[in-house]
């Protein structure tokens, strides 16, 4: 082995060693990505339910799931809190940035008001939001409605309002990432193009449109690739605010992760939800590569 | 020097029957949830049992309940976990269908001596003419009423409701609403977290005059006679009496034991919640009769020996299994975990009988029923969606009912089928 070693050329050696040094990342890549996807992609063929050994059912699981009026309710669902979700919390995000690199006094501490959700943990944020939407004498929002004088909300007990009522608190949990993300694409615009524009006495609106937005492109597309997935993965609320995490009333909330979990988790439908697991994965593969293709700089 | 030799020779004795005494030793394994009252009864028992049995050692492992049935029904196919489990009677079958149980040696547990000395809704666990399981101790249900809330409204402490007219007409008296008529205080509590699917699906159905279920579990009968009756009965609580709102405090027990509740339907396992807990002032009773029917729903975890152990193991399993369902450990149980024991010889004994708190809960033993769920999860849900489209989409009970029992009987039939 020395003696093979030292026969190699100098390059050869540095790519022996580039290889050892590789070695580790690539065996947990192989090991934690590779392997459970594609064991992933065998179990959905399969009607495993962890108590009784696989039978390869060939197609079986991905026809019922197109036959499933559920699946594609959650499918909906999961596409309605990344429709809503995602630019709702971009557009906030980027006022509370825009308006936060103008301040100077106190700046820091705001910005840190704003991450602190982000820091704080799921499912207690979840648990407390879940209290504040209940009715009165114990939710905060409808006794500030009722002291009011209008009608109480059922709010997480809605068919129509449940979702959104989820989406407020996975918005307000996100935004702080987000606006220091913003913050720091801002930062990195050189002041000189400001300072030019100025000179030419072009207006705020136009320096807006012509020189913040395009040089924050790849800080808006980090943004909408990263935030896209979490909406299209989320699960960690709905799991804490809904009846049994069920994603109820009437799996009016239940996103496509949560319905994978259920499957698998409470079902023993291992099968099932590997195969909703791939559509799921199909999905996050399309969206990225739609965005990045679009947001790409020319 | 002879003084030196002797207790050099009896210290090399005693090391070597030590050592014979070990490779005999067997080593079994129990698996449960963890439950504070529950984890201490069993060691408790496994004291006892070492004790009687100087040959055995159990190991005692347990999870908190959210990873119990995942880890369990991921160890043993794996060969891996317990010789003796716990399993929620719900899952039994399935687990027997996977040949991951043994079945009871009729030697040792003779089925015509447990369908004589056990509660007969312990039926459910026999198959193939064999018992797979046996459980220690089993629950029922009671009507939980907060006393004080009785006298502030005029009502009589110790005269608590008996058919669910008077518990309509009580709690009405009970219920406080703000002007625009948002609940403040519940007369019953009603809402998606609690127990109430029992109540309606072996209590109330049978009182309108129906069944849930066929004989056999394999039928769906609540879309017949009794079904709708029955729901129509609980819905109106909120709708037509307004004696809450259906969610009220987001979960029913909360609303009791936040004192804010007048009556409260819950298992016997509750009464740890209520227990000690500063200026709520409880008692419970029977559950109402209604047209002259008492009715009751109970339900229990069981003991099972899984079937990846055989030999010494094997039998010290079914020792230990023995052990667990004796009278003595039932009335350990009851004492320690507060759950009511199996056999009626140890459970209707004047004492327990007589007792304020476990009292109702075992005389309601004695007229209850048991559902063989397959997936009781699934099917509780199917209840609380039923619940929601009469609740929030304003649609007719009877509508209602038929989707549901629709969904259930697919649900049976994909059971069934396997």
């Amino acid at each position: 082995m020395r003696a093979w070693y030292h026969a190699r050329t100098v390059g050869q050696k540095q790519a022996v060693w580039a290889w050892i040094f590789l070695a580790l990342p690539l065996f947990f890549f192989i090991a934690i990505r590779l392997f459970p996807t594609g064991y992933t992609t065998y179990v959905s063929l399969t009607d495993w339910n962890l108590l009784r050994p696989k039978n390869f059912i060939g197609a079986a699981n991905y026809l019922r799931l197109w036959n499933d009026p559920i699946f594609w309710q959650v499918f909906w669902n999961t596409f309605k809190y990344l429709l809503i979700g995602m630019p709702i919390s971009l557009v906030l995000s980027f006022l509370v940035a825009y308006y936060l690199d103008q301040v100077r006094f106190l700046q820091g501490t705001i910005r840190a008001l704003y991450f602190i959700p982000f820091l704080t943990t799921a499912a207690a944020m979840a648990w407390v939001w879940r209290w504040f939407y209940q009715p009165v004498p114990i939710g905060i929002f409808n006794l500030i409605l009722v002291d009011l004088g209008f009608s109480q909300q059922p709010f997480l007990r809605s068919t129509s309002q449940a979702l959104g009522s989820i989406l407020a608190p996975a918005i307000w949990a996100g935004l702080g990432f987000q606006v220091v993300i913003f913050l720091a694409g801002l930062r990195a615009i050189p002041e000189t193009y400001y300072e030019a524009a100025r000179i030419d006495g072009v207006g705020r609106w136009t320096i807006l449109k012509e020189i913040t937005l395009p040089l924050l492109r790849p800080t808006i597309l980090f943004l909408v690739v990263v935030s896209s997935i979490g909406f299209l993965r989320i699960f960690d609320k709905v799991y804490n605010m809904t009846v049994d995490g069920k994603g109820g009333p009437l799996n009016t909330t239940r996103p496509l992760v949560l319905n994978i979990y259920q499957l698998a988790f409470t079902d023993y439908r291992m099968g099932y939800a590997a195969a909703q697991t791939m559509v799921l994965f199909l999905v996050l593969l399309a969206v990225t590569v739609v965005q990045l293709r679009a947001l790409r700089t020319k | 020097m002879k003084t030196l030799f002797v207790t050099l020779a009896a210290a090399a004795l005693s090391l070597a029957v030590s050592a014979g005494a070990r490779a005999q030793t067997v080593e079994i394994e129990y698996w449960q949830y963890f439950f504070k009252e529950r984890v201490t009864a069993v060691d408790a028992l496994i004291k006892t049992f070492e004790a009687a049995n100087p040959g055995i050692k159990v190991k005692h492992t347990h999870f908190p309940y959210a990873q119990y049935q995942t880890k369990v029904a991921a160890a043993v196919p794996a060969g891996e976990g317990p010789d003796v489990v716990q399993l929620y009677y719900g899952w039994l079958e399935e687990y027997r269908k996977a040949n991951l149980l043994a079945p009871l040696p009729k030697d040792q547990f003779d089925v015509a001596a447990v369908e004589r000395d056990f509660f007969p809704i312990v039926k459910a666990m026999k198959a193939d003419g064999a018992y797979w399981g046996l459980p220690t101790a089993v629950r029922s249900m009671a009507l939980f009423y907060n006393k004080k809330l009785m006298s502030e409204a005029g009502l009589d402490p110790s005269k608590p409701p008996t058919t669910t007219d008077e518990l309509i007409a009580q709690a009405g008296k009970i219920v406080k609403r703000d002007p625009a008529g948002n609940t403040l205080t519940a007369g019953y509590t009603m809402g998606p977290v609690g127990q109430d699917h029992h109540w309606w699906r072996e209590i109330l159905v049978r009182q309108f005059g129906g069944q849930a279920y066929s004989d056999d579990g394999k039928k769906v009968m609540y879309d017949q006679k009794g079904g709708a009756a029955g729901l129509q009965f609980y819905a109106d609580i909120a709708t037509k009496h307004k004696l809450t709102t259906y969610g009220f405090m987001d979960e029913t027990q909360a609303a009791f034991r936040a004192g804010r509740a007048g009556f409260h339907i819950d298992g016997s396992f509750r009464i740890g919640t209520f227990q000690g807990v500063p200026n709520l002032d409880w008692a419970v009773t029977e559950l109402p009769s209604h047209n002259g029917v008492k009715s009751n729903f109970a339900s229990y975890w069981v003991n099972g020996v899984s079937s990846k152990s055989s030999g010494a193991k094997r039998d010290a399993a079914m020792k230990f299994l023995k052990h667990l369902t004796s009278d003595d450990a039932m009335q350990l149980w009851l004492k320690t975990t507060g759950e009511l024991p199996a056999k009626p010889s140890v459970a209707l004994s004047s004492g327990n009988k007589s007792d304020p708190v476990y009292g109702p809960f075992i005389l309601g033993l004695a007229y209850s029923h048991t559902t063989e769920f397959v997936n009781e999860a699934k099917q509780r849900q199917i209840f609380l969606d039923m619940m929601d489209r009469v609740s929030l989409q304003k649609m007719p009970v009877a509508e209602a009912i038929k989707i549901a029992a629709k969904e259930e009987q697919q649900l049976l039939d994909d059971h069934f089928k396997k």
